[in-house]
């Protein structure tokens, strides 16, 4: 694995948040499993490399924008369980106060400016935020998230191109999971990811996404330079879903096969090998790393009680939040 | 198109000096980007270009091309990137060349700008202007002369003002900048270059505040947008066959004066809705229908919807105005309304 941070703290912080991030999600689905959760939701689990070695990079005050397969995001930005389980269940004390969901959840204070449920939605967003940055004279950088399957969108290269032409603080991070929902991504791509952003004059790098230290130091180098105007840059960082395309999709192996799967999560999976790592490199013991383990596990399992014992917002509150100045839009 | 001004109340008339529509709006951005260096205009070819309308000349040469910013002719991209500018602290001013072009940017505008603030429980929110245009009879056929602000006042979230003249579009641009929510305003393109009398002074046109041009007692003609010249025209017609008609400009479509509209209804027991979009599922058909709702006792007529026919705009100039609503046709409507023909129309 590639060297980037020297500090150990810094590595324990950077596990931690993956297994933060594969243990919120094991409980979201069984959630969803038990019926406890209404609607549906897209499991981060496999690509917690991506948003940990991507975040570990920004500063509280750099933006990110999400998408549908967004808590992992959402958790590297420095998200709490307790309020990211109330929103998954709808209740008041969640981050959108259970208005958004799993599919827009955003959590403003940590400069998430929210997931989003149009594939490839939120790439405007993200380049108006970089725009914002630059205008202000603010030195924030701003990571746009996206799926392979948002590259064949027409919004992504209309901002790709303005912000190539502006020279803006954004870093357009596709995470190519392989599937583009229910189609394998070769069969809906043509050439090369990151020719598209290149075609724009961008700089573009692929990278393994299941290598957190790769991916901490390839963004450490591109938020640097975007800081200092020379953005944006695109990064295709390529890595794995575990699960379907949502909780729901469990039949699915008449696009993709179960020995597929099994390779991934026993020979590639991010957590373990930066465990291996950690332990390799004398950074942790096992000893350590199962403590830490088991307190990851119970800080979730404390916070999915509490989110379920939590309160729905009063039917009051169905019409606040439609315009700023107007506490009930229907009164 | 003349324009009515003699019913203007407020400010007094001789602080007024006439512009036109277009320099309003220029005035109303100049004004708002002096007054807040967070304010920007993005669009196609609104720098050196001023617009093809000209509305924007010489904001660039004062702002710069930081602040007035010329994109790509792509739509949805500078409207997105608008709308994240909005919710990181900047106010975008987007300048959308045609109204048409808003079927291009729904996604921009309907899925992430008017929902940004419910979805995050009201901790995000996005302080944008849409600044498009509407009208037909300018012979520019089916994709640029549309009316389309129906489809945007049906998505809770945004707001939608229609200025009805110069006053109007200065006033209703200064107090949308100033708004955090996203606010669409429909310029009608005919109407670029009609003068009307605007205070020196600055001054801002609350929202959902409706404007009584005309008090009259038999008739009320709510008007939107050109329509309120058209019904002020059919107003004069109907003066001189002793027809006394009242006209309301609603000036912002939402939030709606409603209010105001169901006061003269009741007042004068009869109304007509005239608006530019088509007449099926548009403005005419939602205000008559609050009308029924709020004041069926107090009418002795069926309220009457008259909107652009439900066609294609037409290149044709001897088909093209025949689908917008003109001063005849209303004055007609309005002779028949209150000579009883029409009550049992249905």
């Amino acid at each position: 694995m590639a060297k980037t941070k020297t500090n150990t703290e810094d590595y324990l912080r950077m596990y931690r948040q993956m297994v933060r991030i594969r243990s919120f999600e094991d409980n979201a689905n069984q959630l969803y499993l038990s019926a406890k959760m209404p609607g549906l939701t897209h499991m981060y689990s496999g690509e917690e490399a991506v948003a940990v070695g991507i975040c570990e990079a920004l500063k509280v005050t750099d933006k990110i924008t999400s998408t549908h397969r967004g808590h992992g995001h959402c958790v590297a930005k420095g998200a709490n369980f307790k309020e990211m389980f109330c929103e998954l269940l709808g209740k008041e004390e969640g981050y959108c106060r259970g208005k958004g969901g799993s599919m827009h959840i955003a959590d403003q204070s940590n400069g998430n400016l929210g997931a989003n449920a149009i594939v490839g939605g939120s790439m405007g967003i993200a380049t108006g935020s970089a725009f914002t940055a630059k205008m202000l004279g603010k030195d924030d950088v701003t990571v746009c998230f996206f799926g392979d399957g948002a590259t064949a969108q027409g919004l992504m290269y209309e901002v790709m191109n303005m912000a190539a032409l502006w020279n803006l603080p954004v870093i357009y991070a596709c995470e190519n999971n392989g599937y583009s929902e229910y189609t394998k991504t070769e069969e809906i791509a043509a050439g090369l990811i990151t020719a598209r952003a290149e075609a724009f004059g961008i700089e573009a790098h692929q990278v393994d996404g299941q290598d957190v230290l790769a991916v901490n130091e390839l963004t450490q180098d591109l938020v640097a330079r975007a800081r200092k105007g020379k953005g944006p840059f695109f990064m295709e960082l390529m890595t794995y879903r575990y699960h379907g395309h949502h909780v729901g999709d469990i039949n699915r192996e008449y696009y993709r096969s179960k020995n597929e799967e099994k390779d991934w999560k026993e020979n590639r999976d991010p957590i373990i090998k930066f465990r291996g790592w950690l332990v390799e490199q004398g950074i942790a013991s096992e000893d350590e790393i199962e403590a830490m383990n088991a307190e990851v596990k119970k800080d979730a399992e404390e916070a999915v009680a509490y989110a379920e014992a939590a309160p729905y917002p009063g039917q009051a509150e169905v019409d606040m939040h439609v315009f700023t100045d107007v506490k009930h839009a229907l009164a | 198109m003349s324009l009515q001004t003699s019913n203007m109340r407020w400010p007094e008339e001789e602080d007024m000096r006439e512009i036109t529509l277009s320099q309003a709006v220029n005035e109303a951005l100049a004004e708002e980007m002096r007054r807040d260096e967070t304010v920007f205009i993005i669009g196609e070819d609104v720098a050196e270009a001023g617009t093809p309308f000209k509305v924007l000349s010489g904001l660039v040469e004062e702002f710069g091309t930081e602040r007035v910013v010329d994109t790509p002719i792509s739509e949805p991209g500078f409207m997105g990137l608008a709308v994240g500018a909005a919710m990181t602290g900047t106010r975008p001013v987007v300048d959308l060349m045609f109204g048409d072009f808003i079927y291009l940017i729904m996604d921009q505008l309907c899925n992430q700008a008017a929902k940004t603030h419910y979805m995050s429980g009201g901790k995000m929110s996005a302080p944008l202007v849409l600044r498009t245009n509407m009208g037909a009879t300018r012979r520019s056929a089916a994709q640029h002369s549309q009316s389309l602000h129906a489809l945007v006042a049906h998505i809770p979230g945004l707001k939608v003002a229609m200025p009805s003249s110069a006053y109007e579009a200065k006033g209703l641009m200064k107090t949308a900048i100033r708004d955090n929510n996203p606010v669409v305003i429909f310029e009608d393109k005919l109407m670029y270059n009609d003068k009307a009398p605007v205070p020196e002074e600055e001054f801002l046109i609350p929202f959902g505040e409706a404007n009584i041009k005309r008090e009259g007692s038999d008739i009320t003609l709510i008007a939107t947008s050109s329509m309120v010249q058209v019904c002020e025209a059919a107003a004069e017609i109907l003066a001189k066959e002793g027809i006394d008609a009242e006209v309301i400009d609603p000036r912002t479509i939402v939030p709606l004066d409603e209010e105001t509209l169901i006061a003269s209804a009741k007042k004068t027991s009869r109304v007509i809705v005239v608006d530019e979009g088509h007449q099926s599922y548009g403005i005419t058909g939602e205000i008559a229908g609050r009308i029924n709702e709020k004041a069926f006792y107090h009418l002795d007529a069926p309220v009457l919807r008259m909107g652009a026919m439900d066609v294609p705009v037409p290149f044709s100039p001897a088909l093209e105005d025949i689908t917008v609503p003109t001063p005849e046709a209303v004055a007609e409507n309005a002779r028949k309304l209150m000579s009883g023909e029409m009550i049992h129309a249905a």
